[in-house]
């Protein structure tokens, strides 16, 4: 009786239930076997197609019952038989019914059950665990917890089309992880399946090619395999190519359209593939069009933004395919709210209640659809738009276009926030839209309210696309920096996550680029030194890389050191002496040589012998960028219109630099012997 | 033979005789371009029957190159008129210049589709695919006037019939594939670049469009594929989606309101088509099951199946008798009926299949019977298996000619004149009547267990006509056994012989002729001259003319499936004595649907391509 314990909702139920529900329950319990099979065929026929009959018999206790007679074997096969498809039509109610019969253990019962020998039996178990397992509210782990299930699972693949269909839907909603996938396929899910994308069963077909999606996702061992498989001596992929006709249901061509997708993002088949781009990308664009149920066309842009994200050849195909950019703006044409419809329920009575629940559900259903609609627009767009500019002004050009990312930065679902934001962060990679649409519609201001309180997924991508904005030639710097963002920056820079550091000081460090001595001096004092030396030290080589380049902007304009010189220079030591990549080596010389570019820093560098001997040492080092930078250093010392050069370079004569000069004046790279050549006009002058 | 140098008709006589030829390279050479241009020929013809089995080429033919009448004069051809190029000055717009296919696109294609890939794209790439009606002005790239469209390289804007075009795909140029297909159910049209579909680019197409394409720049080729190659774009796959399209239409469409009516109606259709066809068992299980009263009596019914068996498996000599028996005044008043019925019998003579000259001790008919695969459903009933039966009912009452038999399968050989000596003992001059009897009395038998067992038949196998038969004859132990016989002699000889091979049966045969010929003369005199009747008997008569009658040009008549129309017209005929309608309504509605079908076609309804008739008739 353990499904009696919980939720209100029971005990309403209950004072309904009819004494004809009691008497079905009785009869299970009667001594005569016989009675007891009658009861159970009578009760069968009792709740088909009747939810609430369904809800008085789990109530009363009748799942208990149902699965001990199943379990008995000392019941006939016939009465466990008829127990199980009781079950199983118990199963097709509410939610509330599956958690019931979960909650009475039936999953374990009932993959039990699938040790007997009789078909029918077996069957019976298999639709009802068919059905429990499909169900959202079961928890799908219960399908791996006995790793002997599996491997019998697939052994019954062979017994009977029914088996096939259910066992391949099981396997089709359960496998949900990494660790799924290849429990699966280490138990030869792919041989045992693949035979059944030609059975003559549209249903076992369909849920085997089900089965080959969610294997194959995101998943380079199983999609590997895939592309060798063969199916009566046709390839796999071809296989798919056939289901993908135009004359088959949409559920099979999109599906098969999804398994080639993600065999080829798994690297299984090239992106330039005929199976790719003649049927594939031509089938997603399809699934797009107006004539799709909207689940199918959110399902179809999700999955043709995953298969073109990587190429720029298939993104530039689908932008002119089937007039894909103006389909998707179609994708906004659905409501966006719902409020008319609360408030009117706030102001009515209880008499309109139900009708207005129902209105309500009927329009958030179709909410919920358009929340999905526009986050698979966005993020299809986003695809589209990631690397070719032409197309990314295709897209800006379309009708409303960013008003639409604007109010989509701003909508209520987070995942439409997301994907617009995604969105946004494609199309700002293009200067000419970052000029224009972007300053137009001050998409700034949007995102800096996205970016006060979001989570860090929305988060990476807004202040990703923030460092866009900020880059020098955007006019939406100005705004920006006005709004306070220094501030939200230097927060992000101390996040747990790499990404949101990167994106924080990368963001810094375009905007310090050629910026006034006033933002400058803002930056260092809203991220303090401490910060910015712990930023130097950080894990992460980006983190280190953009912390250098904000270093060096900070630094290129003639830099007043008198304040963190000396620690500056530490950090410098610190880095070239540490064990780092010849990047981050050259850009940390570039910093020396800004600090050699400024009056008062020159002496630092100069009163630091071990510093010279570095920057000598590097001269003479194998990486031809590394002795630029070098030299550029050298050569900003002794420049000869500034104070104190003549000193500075008789010391550095003294230490051997004209020699290295000299030498390097011979260079094979052009770049460097120029520099070293106006390094050596510097001492003849 | 010097003037056969291109590939006139004249070449595939040589090639039949490949000695003539042989020393005469010029003529090897044309027959050669001959074989290579007649290749590609029989590709386009087969991909156009395949793209388009619903067009007919003599009413409305399909565009296979671009025509050079219809064009304007800065358009050169070439390449057997599929290559085009520009040859103007190319200064100004007003230098453009088009051309049209030969053929407008029947609205019979459903969906239609050419392809051109350019060659070049000459100095400035003003190139225009599209379509046009007849009588557009030349001198203007597709799209720019009325009834005129066309996607521009240029700049890849469309042009609706408009100066002015509007932003829609791409910009093409050399090495580009372009395909351009109409749908002619929704009239639209939409374009594709290398196999990529760009979109709907027109709607509301008028009817009767031509392939065109423009050209206004010096340098500017385009090479036309109308089917002559394998298409870029997978259009198949496009119009597998319209023919699904148009055939859930057909199955969703709407039936009779009220309940049962439809299915009332389909029913009386069956039975009609059964009682018409005298499956009369079938037809009684039917009515029976469905509840229905069968309008004709059931021996009348009989009579004509009965009739029906002997004209089906050649016994035109018993069928006409047994008509005349049954209906005295029906042969008499339509003299051109037994006229036609006895030309039968002189073609089953020859075939040695009719009674009387198997009598005479011709070879077993079975031999000479190829039936073919799957003949014309409706037209007439199908009755696959009759001939079977038929050889199993005559075969064991003539075993004293089995000797004989192999005799003149030998004897005979190579024998083409009539006139050959006589190797076969007695000749019998008519059908002994009493084996007659006999024949028919087994056959009465035969057709009783047919009716036992139709029950069943009628379940499982209800829509197959072949109705029954099968089942008599495999009730036949002893038949079976002599069928193996009849099989193995069958293989080990496989040359047919001239009135199955006996001299006697020839004699007769020759004689029956001579009746027929003043039979005809009669006719001639009595009723007027009758050029049907008059080359009925000339094609029968020049039978003899061959010594393989059954591999000449005129050997089709010899086919079984020829029994079929005389068997039809006979049953219309004692239909009609019976104030019955001469056509079944099942088949009538058929044809109905099928004119109906030809009507959409002329009339521009694209949804005719994907909705043959014979596509539900399984």
């Amino acid at each position: 009786m353990a499904c009696l314990l919980e939720a209100p909702l029971r005990i309403s139920v209950l004072s309904e239930v009819t004494a004809t529900s009691r008497h079905y329950v009785d009869r299970l319990f009667d001594p005569d076997p016989q009675n007891v099979l009658q009861g159970v065929i009578d009760m069968k026929n009792a709740v088909i197609g009747n939810n609430r009959q369904k809800a008085n018999l789990i109530v009363l206790g009748a799942v208990p019952r149902l699965l001990y007679l199943l379990q008995q074997s000392s019941s006939s096969l016939e009465l466990r038989t008829e127990c199980a498809v009781v079950l199983g039509s118990l199963a097709m109610g509410t939610e509330n019914n599956i958690k019931s019969l979960v909650d009475c253990h039936i999953i374990p019962a009932l993959l039990q059950g699938l040790l007997c020998s009789d078909l029918i039996f077996i069957e019976a178990c298999l639709r009802c665990l068919r059905t429990v397992f499909i169900s959202p509210v079961t928890p799908v782990q219960l399908l791996y917890t006995d790793p002997t299930v599996i491997p019998h699972l697939m052994s019954l693949l062979s017994l009977s089309q029914h088996t096939q269909e259910y066992i391949t839907q099981i396997f089709a909603h359960c496998c949900k992880t990494p660790e799924h996938q290849t429990v699966l396929f280490n138990h030869g899910a792919i041989q045992n399946i693949a035979p059944l994308l030609i059975s003559p069963s549209y249903k076992v077909r369909m849920q085997a090619l089900k089965c080959f999606s969610v294997l194959a996702y995101e998943n380079a061992q199983v999609s590997m395999t895939l592309v060798n498989v063969l199916v009566d001596g046709e390839q796999l992929s071809q296989v798919f190519v056939r289901m993908m006709q135009r004359d088959k249901p949409i559920e099979m061509q999109l599906t098969a359209a999804k398994c080639l997708t993600y065999m080829c993002r798994a690297g299984a088949i090239r992106t330039d593939d005929n199976c790719i781009v003649l049927k594939t990308l031509p089938c997603l664009v399809r699934m797009c069009s107006k004539e799709r149920l909207l689940e199918e066309r959110v399902e179809g842009a999700e999955t043709l933004a995953y298969l073109m994200e990587p190429d720029i050849e298939l993104q530039r195909i689908a932008s002119v395919t089937d007039h894909l950019v103006s389909m998707l703006a179609d994708y906004f044409k659905y409501p966006s709210s719902v409020s008319a419809i609360t408030d009117i329920k706030r102001e009515k009575g209880d008499a309109f209640y139900s009708i207005i629940l129902y209105c309500k559900c009927s329009l958030d259903h179709d909410l919920k659809h358009a929340h999905e609609l526009r986050q698979a627009a966005f993020k299809l767009y986003a695809s589209l738009g990631s690397n070719d500019e032409d197309i990314r002004k295709k897209i800006t050009e379309t009708e409303n276009m960013m008003d639409r990312i604007v109010s989509g930065l701003s909508e209520s679902s987070i995942k439409v926030r997301l994907a617009a934001v995604r969105c946004l962060h494609s199309l700002s990679r293009s200067v000419q839209q970052l000029r224009t649409s972007f300053h137009d519609h001050a998409v700034w201001k949007p995102l800096m309210k996205l970016l006060q309180n979001a989570p860090d997924e929305v988060l990476v991508m807004a202040s990703s696309t923030l460092c866009n904005l900020l880059l020098e030639f955007s006019p939406s710097k100005e705004p920006i920096l006005e709004s306070g963002v220094i501030e939200l920056l230097c927060s992000l820079t101390q996040s747990d996550s790499p990404a949101l550091r990167v994106n924080g000081i990368w963001a810094l460090m375009n905007m310090a680029f050629q910026a006034d001595q006033k933002v400058k001096v803002e930056i260092v004092q809203a991220l303090g030194t401490e910060q910015l030396f712990r930023l130097l030290s950080d894990p992460d080589t980006n983190v280190l890389m953009k912390t250098l380049g904000l270093l060096r902007n900070l630094l290129s304009t003639r830099p007043d050191m008198s304040s963190h010189g000396k620690q500056i220079m530490q950090a410098v030591t610190l880095i070239l002496e540490g064990e780092h990549s010849i990047e981050v080596k050259e850009q940390t010389l570039c910093i020396l040589a800004n600090i050699a570019d400024g009056n008062t820093a020159k002496e630092l560098i100069m009163t630091n012998d071990d510093m010279l001997q570095k920057i000598k040492y590097y001269m003479g080092h194998s990486n031809v960028k590394l002795q630029l930078a070098a030299t550029f250093c050298i050569s900003n010392l002794i420049w000869n219109e500034e104070d104190g050069s003549q000193e500075r370079q008789d010391k550095l004569r003294e230490m051997g630099f004209v020699d290295i000069l000299h030498k390097l004046t011979q260079a094979s790279d052009p770049n460097l012997c120029d520099r070293a050549k106006k390094a050596m006009q510097q001492y003849l002058a | 033979m010097d003037s056969v140098e291109l590939c006139g008709p004249a070449v595939p006589d040589f090639s039949t005789h490949p000695g003539l030829a042989a020393g005469v390279a010029v003529l090897q050479l044309a027959a050669s371009r001959y074989l290579a241009l007649s290749e590609q020929e029989k590709e386009l013809n087969q991909r156009l029957r395949s793209l388009y089995p619903a067009v007919s080429d003599q009413e409305t033919p399909l565009p296979r190159s671009w025509s050079p009448k219809d064009k304007f004069s800065y358009i050169g051809l070439s390449q057997n008129n599929l290559r085009v190029h520009y040859k103007g000055h190319g200064k100004t717009p007003k230098d453009a210049a088009s051309v049209r296919a030969t053929h407008s696109i029947p609205a019979a294609c459903g969906v239609y589709y050419f392809e051109v890939k350019i060659i070049s794209k000459g100095r400035d790439g003003y190139m225009g695919i599209g379509l046009s009606a007849q009588g557009v002005n030349m001198n203007r790239l597709p799209g720019w006037d009325k009834h005129s469209y066309g996607y521009h390289g240029d700049d890849g804007h469309s042009f609706c019939s408009s100066g002015t075009g509007q932003p829609y795909g791409p910009t093409f140029t050399t090495g580009d594939v372009i395909g351009c297909c109409v749908n002619l159910i929704n009239n639209t049209c939409f374009y594709t670049k290398n196999g990529h579909s760009l979109g709907i680019a027109f709607t509301d197409l008028p009817p009767n469009l031509y392939p065109t394409v423009g050209l206004q720049t010096p340098g500017e080729v385009v090479d036309a594929n109308f089917g002559q190659h394998p298409f870029v774009f997978d259009i198949e796959d496009y119009m597998r989606e319209w023919r699904t399209k148009i055939q859930a239409q057909i199955d969703c469409f709407p039936i009779g309101e009220r309940e049962g009516e439809w299915q009332a109606m389909i029913q009386k259709m069956v039975a009609s088509y059964l009682v018409h066809h005298s499956y009369c068992a079938t037809a009684e299980a039917f009515a029976k099951s469905t509840d229905q009263a069968v309008h004709e009596e059931l021996a009348s019914i009989k009579n004509r199946q009965k009739i029906q068996k002997l004209v089906l498996s050649g016994r035109m000599g018993e069928a006409i008798e047994t008509t005349q028996q049954l209906y005295p005044s029906l042969l008499e008043r339509n003299s051109d009926l037994l006229f036609m019925l006895k030309v039968r019998q002189f073609i089953e003579m020859v075939n040695g299949t009719d009674s009387e000259v198997r009598c005479l001790g011709g070879r077993s008919p079975k031999s000479q019977d190829s039936y073919p695969g799957s003949p014309r459903l409706f037209n007439s009933p199908v009755h696959k298996a009759s001939n079977v039966i038929t050889d199993h009912l005559c075969f064991p009452l003539f075993p004293g000619f089995d000797s004989n038999y192999c005799n003149g399968v030998s004897s005979s050989k190579g024998h083409t004149s009539a006139h050959s000596h006589k190797s076969c003992p007695p000749t019998i001059p008519s059908p002994e009547p009493g084996v007659l009897n006999g024949s028919r009395g087994q056959q009465t038998n035969v057709s009783a267990e047919v009716e036992m067992e139709v029950d069943h038949f009628s379940n499982g196998v209800s829509e197959s006509s072949s109705n029954g038969f099968l089942n008599g004859s495999s009730t036949h132990g002893i038949d079976l056994e002599e069928c193996d016989a009849d099989m193995e002699v069958d293989s080990a000889q496989s040359k047919r012989q001239l009135c199955g091979g006996s001299q006697a049966a020839i004699e007769r045969m020759i004689q029956f002729g001579r009746e027929l010929q003043s039979m005809s003369e009669h006719l001639r005199r009595e009723r007027g001259k009758n050029s049907a009747n008059k080359k009925m008997l000339k094609d029968a008569f020049s039978l003899l003319a061959y010594s393989d009658p059954w591999n000449s040009p005129v050997g089709y008549q010899l086919d079984s499936i020829q029994r079929e129309p005389v068997c039809s017209t006979l049953n219309s005929a004692i239909l009609e004595t019976h104030n019955l309608p001469k056509q079944p309504p099942l088949a009538l509605a058929v044809g109905q649907a099928a004119q109906c079908l030809s009507l959409m076609a002329r009339t521009g309804s694209g949804s005719c391509a994907f909705a043959s008739v014979d596509d539900y008739l399984h």
